[in-house]
């Protein structure tokens, strides 16, 4: 780890986007889970997730990124179809 | 050197301020610092000085206003005084957290409640630790002075860290004094244009305030603790550059007949011209007795004060602000930690004196003064005590 000497100057970080690297998954209590056959592919998860922890797959399915979804379930409240449900973490 | 030319102490600090071409200004007026930004709105207004007035809707939006100028790179300025610096408060800790110079001047005035808009020092002494560097002017010309250089010691690539200038409200903030103004031509010569750090900027993206884990806090503070630990030599450089291009000398600690003084009066501010004068009248009595003015607040000048004050048998320390509950005033419990150190240390008696407006008079400090031989004759009876209070 680096001493108080090496940091840049109050913390700035000078490489863009480099939260994706911080696993911000492992405090979530709670996962979202869709139901394809309810999803109509509109969205509106995507759209309100703060996390920006949705992104669109091959099949025009909006899927949740795992490492940055913190389960705070807005995508599940949204979502007009009623297509996800939040579920507990188990393990 | 300037002319000689009488002057509101508020206008002289927005002259020191226009001197140092500040680019941005945002402030919201209150009592009594409202006349150093009056004046500054009415250069911008009328062309005398180039920067962007920022109109805000309170203390608050005023210091993030600030941190936001400053995190591009323009030099910044506000002022501001008792309940406008407490709502202030928490983006205080992230203009100095961000390392952000940003120059504020702040016409010291009492908290209420009771609502109080008079003058004393309740509202810097609850920012202690918010991580500036803080200094106190005695005179007008100290307010235009250390004004100056509080823009060349916060910009210094070696500290970074916003900076106070303290002026008591109303005794110094709103009397005429005479003083000398420099020449743009000079302080150009003197304050070189402001190059920053570290910049906002969407050329070359970067983070400012991220947030600190765990694993990194710790070493970010040192870091700004550090930064304000060693902005202590270049206040000294500063000061020093300005005696010679300005002829006028500062240092962190002013004493007066203090060389062979058994007891000494410390304090912070305006109230130093009038205990001059006592200790002028009591040397006449033959007591044994001299001043110790603290000019630099934080970082807090430990040697300087042990060797101002670690020879006295007593100090006097007299306090505009209270500590409710703790050991009484805070420049008192501030010096009692410097010099606790010491093997043969001064008994430091702590008064508390001038809340809220009350004047501090010559009467008070031969008070202060019995007071602090009592102590000495009979040991301390009181953590504090407060003068001229009706019992």
């Amino acid at each position: 780890m680096p001493t108080w000497k090496e940091y840049p100057i109050a913390a700035t970080i000078h490489e863009p986007g480099s939260a994706t690297g911080q696993n911000t998954g492992d405090w979530r209590s709670e996962r979202p889970q869709r139901d394809n056959e309810k999803c109509d592919k509109c969205g509106i998860c995507w759209i309100f997730c703060p996390d920006a922890a949705l992104f669109m797959n091959e099949d025009g399915f909006y899927e949740v990124d795992l490492y940055h979804c913190k389960g705070c379930g807005i995508c599940a409240r949204e979502c007009g179809k009623e297509a996800i449900i939040m579920v507990e973490e188990s393990e | 050197m300037g002319e000689r030319i009488g002057l509101e102490v508020s206008l002289a600090v927005s002259e020191a301020v226009k001197l140092a071409r500040v680019d941005a200004v945002a402030a919201y007026p209150i009592t009594p610092q409202t006349h150093i930004v009056e004046e500054l709105a009415q250069m911008v207004a009328d062309g005398e000085l180039d920067a962007y007035y920022i109109m805000v809707e309170s203390e608050h939006s005023a210091m993030s206003a600030c941190c936001g100028t400053a995190a591009v790179g323009a030099r910044t300025f506000t002022a501001t005084a008792s309940q406008g610096l407490a709502l202030m408060h928490e983006m205080l800790f992230i203009a100095s957290g961000l390392r952000l110079p940003i120059v504020m001047a702040i016409a010291n005035r009492a908290l209420s409640a009771p609502l109080s808009i008079w003058g004393d020092q309740s509202d810097v002494m609850a920012e202690r630790d918010i991580g500036w560097v803080q200094m106190f002017a005695e005179t007008g010309q100290e307010a235009f002075d250390l004004t100056l250089c509080c823009f060349k010691i916060a910009e210094d690539p070696r500290v970074i860290l916003p900076t106070i200038i303290n002026i008591d409200g109303f005794t110094l903030s709103h009397v005429v004094e005479p003083l000398e103004l420099e020449s743009q031509e000079d302080v150009d010569a003197w304050l070189p244009t402001y190059v920053p750090v570290h910049v906002l900027d969407p050329a070359k993206p970067t983070t400012v305030g991220p947030v600190g884990f765990p694993e990194i806090y710790t070493e970010i503070r040192k870091q700004q603790d550090m930064a304000l630990i060693g902005s202590y030599d270049v206040v000294l450089e500063v000061w020093e550059s300005f005696e010679k291009k300005f002829g006028r000398a500062y240092k962190p600690v002013e004493s007066y007949r203090a060389d062979d003084a058994e007891i000494i009066i410390n304090l912070i501010g305006a109230i130093a011209g009038t205990a001059r004068i006592a200790v002028d009248r009591m040397r006449e009595e033959g007591k044994k007795v001299g001043l110790v003015r603290t000019r630099l607040w934080r970082p807090y000048p430990f040697e300087e004060m042990r060797k101002a004050l670690g020879g006295a048998k007593a100090v006097a320390v007299v306090d505009r602000a209270l500590s409710f509950g703790g050991p009484g005033g805070p420049i008192a419990s501030e010096l009692r930690s410097c010099l606790y150190p010491l093997d043969k240390k001064p008994v430091v008696a702590s008064y508390i004196a001038g809340l809220g407006g009350r004047d501090v008079t010559i009467e008070d400090f031969y008070t202060i003064v019995a007071e602090t031989e009592k102590v000495l004759e009979t040991g301390y009876t009181d953590e504090y005590k407060m003068i001229g209070v009706r019992e």
